[in-house]
């Protein structure tokens, strides 16, 4: 169990750290729109911390490789994916927060 | 050791997005929600990789991504109103 | 030219996805990468002299550092608005213009203002970004315009323009 070295062991700390700031978020803030700022990012980052702390256990192997090219992957499937959730619950006619401060995509919309 | 308490506090997280699935006010918070668990499942994915030594749970990790995403993306298409083969 | 670019692509891919050089594994990867280039082929980008210029590449790292170091900073700053009792937010959807021209290149530029913890772009209509901000900042649209999209815009237009 000791055999992994310490700079994995750093990636996966801050890796979850990260993943927890993005679930408190998600608990705490008030909206559709603030609650998927704070935690689909935060949890993207976090997790691909994990990823690449992951290629650094394994170094070049397949493994090692494999975990280094899902980070990408992962990227662009968790943007892809805010953006559709974000405007269709735009269409869909869910409120924003009351604190809002400004709006300009309403005019774009009607 | 240190990455077997690091796959607890992830479990953890999973309890709280599920929190937020039975309680979301919305049908879009639930939708967040789920998406959330997908990426944190390839967290726990790629931790029980380091702790069991099965480098295969990396390739789960992968087809997970692929898959939570296509997931997410139909949610996200039946909530803008649309038919799901438009 | 097209097809065959996206057809060493997928199949390189392929290659990194199942990391085993047996001949069976390669005549598999070979077919499934026709079959996805000739389903998929009409909708890849248009102009593909670019994926064989070295030059852009060099930008595509240089990028990729300062997209990362940026990525940080704003995630941090998140976590301090998360975690702060008073919770310091003030959401506001915003206007941005782009001087960019390409589709691809507006694609990553939305791709990285979504990956900025802070902002998420709602939506792209020609020329202008809707973008969710977290915490407006600044009032005047030419200042927020500068801090959303400057940091990015410059290095995307030399890499895909």
């Amino acid at each position: 169990m000791n055999d992994i070295n310490i700079f994995s062991i750093i990636f996966f700390v801050i890796g979850v750290l990260f993943d927890l700031f993005g679930c408190i978020g998600l608990i705490r803030l008030p909206d559709v729109y603030n609650r998927l700022q704070s935690a689909t990012k935060s949890v993207t980052l976090g997790t691909c911390s994990i990823l690449f702390g992951l290629f650094l256990h394994y170094g070049f192997t397949a493994a090692g490789l494999k975990a280094l090219i899902a980070i990408p992957l992962l990227f662009f499937a968790s943007t892809v994916a805010a953006h559709a959730l974000i405007r269709g619950s735009y269409t869909f006619g869910i409120k924003l927060w009351k604190g809002t401060v400004k709006d300009d995509y309403k005019d774009v919309k009607k | 050791m240190i990455s077997n308490i690091l796959l607890y506090f992830l479990f953890g997280m999973s309890f709280l997005c599920l929190i937020r699935v039975i309680f979301g006010p919305t049908m879009a918070d639930r939708m967040v929600a789920i998406d959330i668990f997908g990426i944190l499942v390839v967290g726990i994915c790629g931790l029980l990789a380091i702790i069991t030594r099965r480098s295969f749970l990396i390739d789960i990790a992968i087809a997970w991504i692929l898959l939570s995403f296509i997931g997410t993306i139909t949610l996200a298409k039946y909530l803008t109103g649309k038919k799901l083969d438009e | 030219m097209r097809y065959i670019t996206l057809f060493l692509i997928m199949f390189i891919l392929w290659m990194l996805f199942t990391f085993n050089g047996e001949l069976p594994n390669i005549v598999i990867g070979i077919t499934v990468s026709l079959i996805t280039t000739l389903i998929f082929g009409r909708s890849f980008v248009k102009d593909t002299k670019k994926f064989f210029q070295p030059k852009r590449y060099f930008w595509i790292i240089v990028y990729l550092i300062i997209f990362v170091w940026e990525c940080i900073k704003a995630n941090i700053d998140v976590a301090y608005r998360v975690l702060s009792p008073k919770m310091p937010i003030k959401p506001a959807i915003v206007k941005a213009k782009t001087t960019l021209k390409t589709d691809i290149a507006k694609t990553f530029l939305a791709n990285s203002i979504t990956m900025t913890p802070g902002t998420i772009t709602v939506d792209i209509i020609d020329d202008e970004f809707f973008i969710h901000w977290i915490y407006l900042s600044k009032e005047k649209p030419e200042e927020y315009t500068h801090i959303i999209l400057g940091r990015f815009e410059k290095f995307l237009k030399r890499i895909f323009e």
